[in-house]
């Protein structure tokens, strides 16, 4: 085979092939939703105020204008969780009556072009009676705050409680509390692909086809179809290429509707593609929380029990599917992490304030209570006068199964093999040497460890767990051989990036004996994809992958059977490899070609034995697992600029088994970027009033490529038990440890000050803040 | 702003007549008014590199540029970068080293590595690794396009 791939071996899984994806995406010929044209334009006339209510909206003559009192028949989006005092909140389509938060959709203008509609929106005149808005989480708490929705009183959408029974008597018993108060401030994922939807009516059929850029074309379709009241047959939901998403196209947008309600109305094409700015300040955010973690231990630095208040900022509304539920319930289930604490205690708050509406974003809690958790390990440490690793290798989890305090089953880990690693490679007996020497310099190194557990391929009891109105969870996969013997696996999930095209080809590959490049994975198109949630939380190599592999394994089976037929040998005899079926020990084989062939276009020879065709299905709804990882960041500070240089990121993961190495790496990289814009460089800034002062890329920092480190992959591959294919998930790994290892080096370095600084992102300003603090008081005391 | 400007814009050899607003924007014009779309358009604000493409052995940010200033340029984009079926080395190396996840970021990456290396073949990997910070990725956690440029320019330097 095959200049498209490179690699050698047996088997195709576990090789470094390169991508399927590649050739058009290279090319400029990939399809991108943007790319379509269309007969009318929308432009979105979006609120510049944080609270208030709409007097009036006039449009210049001859405009065409659409807002709330038009969608009276929309219902509005109205997200549902079933448990933790959860107050549904409704969201109109547009903004009916009342506006709550800066760049909310107010109205729509529809025109011929782009421009002309950018242009009418302008002249829009929007008259808005301002009232005082509330923006922070713990502002929007205080007796007196402004109500964002009559529904929510006091502003707490949701209302996690866990306590162990133990909890009391443990806590008063310990020899030390620490303590930690950490502060995420709120990010935008901010795919390089902002979001974008095109809507067209079909006249023949009365169906309406959207292509957009998103995560979960089926859940679209089903939403969108509810909301307008309309059937799902008459909707047809297409994720074309996506450029990136992150979580952030995983939620519903309001404006997708709107443009599917447009094409119907008007019986035409209609088109929006986001700008920039609107994407940073009106699609969703996310991450903006406030941890209060304490953690009880014994005189031998055991932790025993841990205290968490959590304290999320949801925004103005709650997003679908998943609910605003998604950062405080994951935040107060997984917060023990990776060590041993069987006594726990969190209150968990979901709090309405009026700014953008918070949403998943890759690791989605998990960067926060990692590197919450991880800073609480590093100031025990430091209370007991131990180094980082010990605290660590006395608290990890090192038997399993594994029950957490949360009920959350953690089959198997490799905590402890994997921080070894990690603390091997990294030679850490030098490097607090190197750190020495150049602290009588008057430089400031400093290290930094995370280790941590990465919840992934979780199945639908998951979410049930978490009384969702919707539970996604399983994915199903059609694989089939055409009667000329290519070979078609259409699936459910809809990848934007991961590779998965590649990665379930060499899935089926090695089950059909037929190389990846040969087989084609369809997605993104709910008419011809089976139903199925889409792409995210690392999961869809992982159950997407079961499904592949249990619907090849049925069409392995059945070209297994023909082939038997055909040269009328023992099933036991044949296998597949090469394109053909053969009888082992002989030079008899037929060619997968010559099956397909036969199998739809001989049926008769098959004498009533064996079906017609060859289309096989699978559905995978796994428990799920956790991957692991240790990641170690080495810092240099500069503490006249608060400047952090990152010198040496390294990391040590289990995933399971790794299908394709150079697609997982990638995976790892991309998430540690993102979680290094996290620690040090991204935040979403409102001002008191309500106004976004971060609204393009140069205000709002992702890393580009002088600001990332090179870095350092290990891999142990660990077959998990839990998943059929061996693997486990990675996609947010990378994206949950960097904050942690990162922030926990930046203490290090800061040791000499006597400082801490327990709030991302550890931006020069706030590096230099504290410093600046500890050198008044310093000069005060002296 | 409805007068329109008649124009011959040459991208990648090739004429387009095309008749535009003198406030278009080069990337727009390519885009919609010349059908090119493997171009994206990732801010607008000039920040982000998506949108970059050689003119006259430049890379520059088509959103910053009016389709006006073009006309009589040489304009080059990812559709033109391979000879045939035969792909620019940076192009094959982008697909090597895993230099691309979702691929919108991409074609800004080629054009700027292509222009930057065409111009100075020799540049040094510090020089280098400033240049690819003017664009923004944000799948790929930029190592592997750092990875997969210094392969190319290596080919490239061969040629």
């Amino acid at each position: 085979m095959t200049a498209h791939t490179k690699g050698t071996g047996m088997k195709w899984v576990g090789r470094a092939i390169r991508r399927l994806e590649d050739p058009a995406l290279v090319t400029g010929q990939g399809h991108f939703t943007a790319d379509l044209p269309a007969e009318h334009w929308v432009r979105f006339v979006r609120s510049p105020n944080a609270a208030g209510t709409i007097d009036s909206i006039k449009a210049p003559d001859g405009a065409m204008l659409i807002t709330a009192a038009d969608l009276k028949a929309v219902k509005k989006i109205t997200p549902m969780l079933h448990k933790f005092e959860y107050r549904p909140v409704g969201q109109s389509i547009l903004a009916d009556g009342i506006v709550r938060y800066v760049g909310e959709a107010v109205a729509a203008i529809v025109a011929p072009s782009e421009e002309e509609a950018e242009d009418i929106a302008d002249l829009v005149e929007l008259n808005i009676g301002a009232t005082a808005p509330v923006v922070d989480a713990r502002d929007a708490l205080s007796a007196g705050a402004p109500q964002i929705h009559a529904e929510a009183p006091g502003n707490v959408i949701l209302k996690g409680e866990v306590k162990t029974a133990g909890f009391d008597g443990v806590w008063t018993s310990a020899a030390k509390i620490v303590k930690v108060d950490a502060r995420s401030h709120r990010q935008n994922a901010t795919p390089m692909e902002a979001r974008a939807a095109h809507a067209a009516y079909d006249k023949a059929s009365g169906r309406v086809t959207l292509t957009c850029t998103t995560q979960m074309p089926h859940l679209m379709r089903t939403a969108i179809a509810d909301l307008l009241g309309i059937a799902e047959s008459d909707l047809r939901v297409i994720a074309p290429d996506v450029g990136g998403g992150f979580g952030q196209k995983m939620s519903l947008c309001a404006e997708y509707v709107l443009l599917v309600w447009l094409a119907l109305r008007l019986k035409s094409s209609v088109a929006w593609t986001e700008d920039r700015r609107e994407n940073l300040i009106a699609s969703f955010h996310s991450r903006d929380q406030y941890i209060a973690l304490e953690g009880a231990f014994d005189k031998d630095a055991k932790l025993l029990a841990l205290r968490a208040d959590v304290v999320s900022n949801v925004g103005a509304y709650s997003c679908f599917p998943t609910t605003s539920g998604v950062e405080p319930l994951m935040a107060m289930a997984e917060m023990p992490g990776p060590y041993d604490v069987q006594q726990y205690q969190c209150l968990a708050r979901g709090v309405l304030t009026n700014t953008c509406t918070m949403a998943a974003y890759r690791g989605v809690s998990r960067p926060i209570i990692t590197f919450t958790l991880e800073r609480l390990m590093d100031k025990a440490a430091k209370a007991f006068h131990l180094d980082p690793v010990d605290i660590r290798r006395r608290n990890l989890i090192d038997k399993f199964p594994y029950t957490s305090a949360t009920g959350l089953i953690y089959d198997e880990a490799t905590y402890k093999q994997t921080l070894e690693m990690a603390v091997h490679e990294i030679d850490l007996p030098a490097f607090r040497l190197r750190q020495k020497e150049a602290r009588a310099k008057g430089r400031y190194l400093g290290i930094g460890f995370a280790t941590f557990s990465e919840r992934t391929g979780y199945g639908s009891p998951a979410f049930a767990a978490r009384g969702m109105a919707i539970t996604p969870g399983w994915e199903t996969v059609h694989v089939s051989v055409d009667p000329s013997g290519y070979v078609e696996a259409r699936i459910g999930s809809s990848p934007h990036g991961q590779g998965l095209r590649t990665t379930l080809a060499q899935i089926i590959a090695d089950e059909l004996g037929i190389p990846p490049d040969l087989i084609k994975v369809v997605h993104g198109d709910t008419d011809t994809a089976p139903y199925g949630w889409g792409t995210f939380a690392s999961r869809s190599l992982v159950i997407s992958g079961g499904a592949t592999l249990i619907a090849a394994r049925k069409v392995r089976a059945k070209l297994i059977k023909i082939a038997s037929h055909m040269l009328e040998a023992a099933e036991s005899d044949i296998v597949l490899e090469d394109g053909a079926a053969k009888v082992a020990g002989t030079d008899r084989s037929v060619t997968v070609a010559t099956m397909a062939r036969e199998i739809y276009t001989q049926t008769h020879r098959f004498k009533g034995e064996l079906e017609p065709g060859i289309s096989e299905s699978g559905t995978y709804d796994p428990p799920g697992t956790f991957s692991n990882a240790c990641h170690i960041a080495i810092v240099e500070l500069d503490p006249e600029t608060g400047h952090v240089k990152v010198d040496r990121y390294l990391v040590a993961e289990d995933a399971g088994r790794i299908i394709n190495p150079m697609i997982a790496d990638g995976q790892v990289h991309g998430g540690i970027a993102q979680g290094l814009g996290n620690a040090l460089l991204e935040e979403i800034v409102y001002d008191e009033s309500g106004g976004i002062l971060t609204a393009n890329l140069a205000d709002y920092m992702p890393p580009t490529a002088r600001e990332m480190p090179h870095i350092e992959l290990h891999h142990m591959e660990t077959p998990s038990t839990q998943s059929i294919t061996k693997a486990k998930g990675l996609g947010e790994g990378g994206t949950i440890g960097a904050p942690a290892a990162l922030l926990n080096a930046i203490n290090d370095a800061l040791t000499p000050f006597g400082v801490e600084i327990d709030t991302i992102p550890a931006t020069p300003q706030r590096i230099r803040a504290a410093l600046r603090a500890a050198e008044q008081a310093t000069k005060k005391s002296a | 702003m409805t007068d329109k400007t008649a124009l011959t814009l040459t991208i990648n050899g090739r004429d387009h007549a095309i008749a535009v607003e003198a406030r278009r924007t080069l990337a727009d014009a390519i885009r919609e008014d010349c059908g090119q779309t493997g171009t994206h358009i990732g801010c607008e604000h000039g920040i982000c590199g998506a949108c970059t493409v050689i003119v006259n052995g430049e890379p520059v940010r088509s959103c910053l540029m009016f389709a006006v200033q073009a006309e009589g340029k040489k304009i080059r984009t990812v559709e033109g970068l391979a000879d045939g079926e035969t792909l620019h080395p940076m192009q094959q190396a982008f697909m090597d080293h895993h230099g691309l996840q979702c691929g919108f970021c991409t074609p800004g990456f080629l054009m700027l590595a292509v222009g930057v290396l065409e111009r100075e073949p020799d540049i040094n990997d510090d020089d280098l690794l400033d240049v690819l910070s003017s664009n923004l990725c944000r799948c790929t956690g930029y190592q592997n396009i750092i990875k997969a440029v210094r392969a190319a320019a290596e080919q490239m330097r061969g040629k």
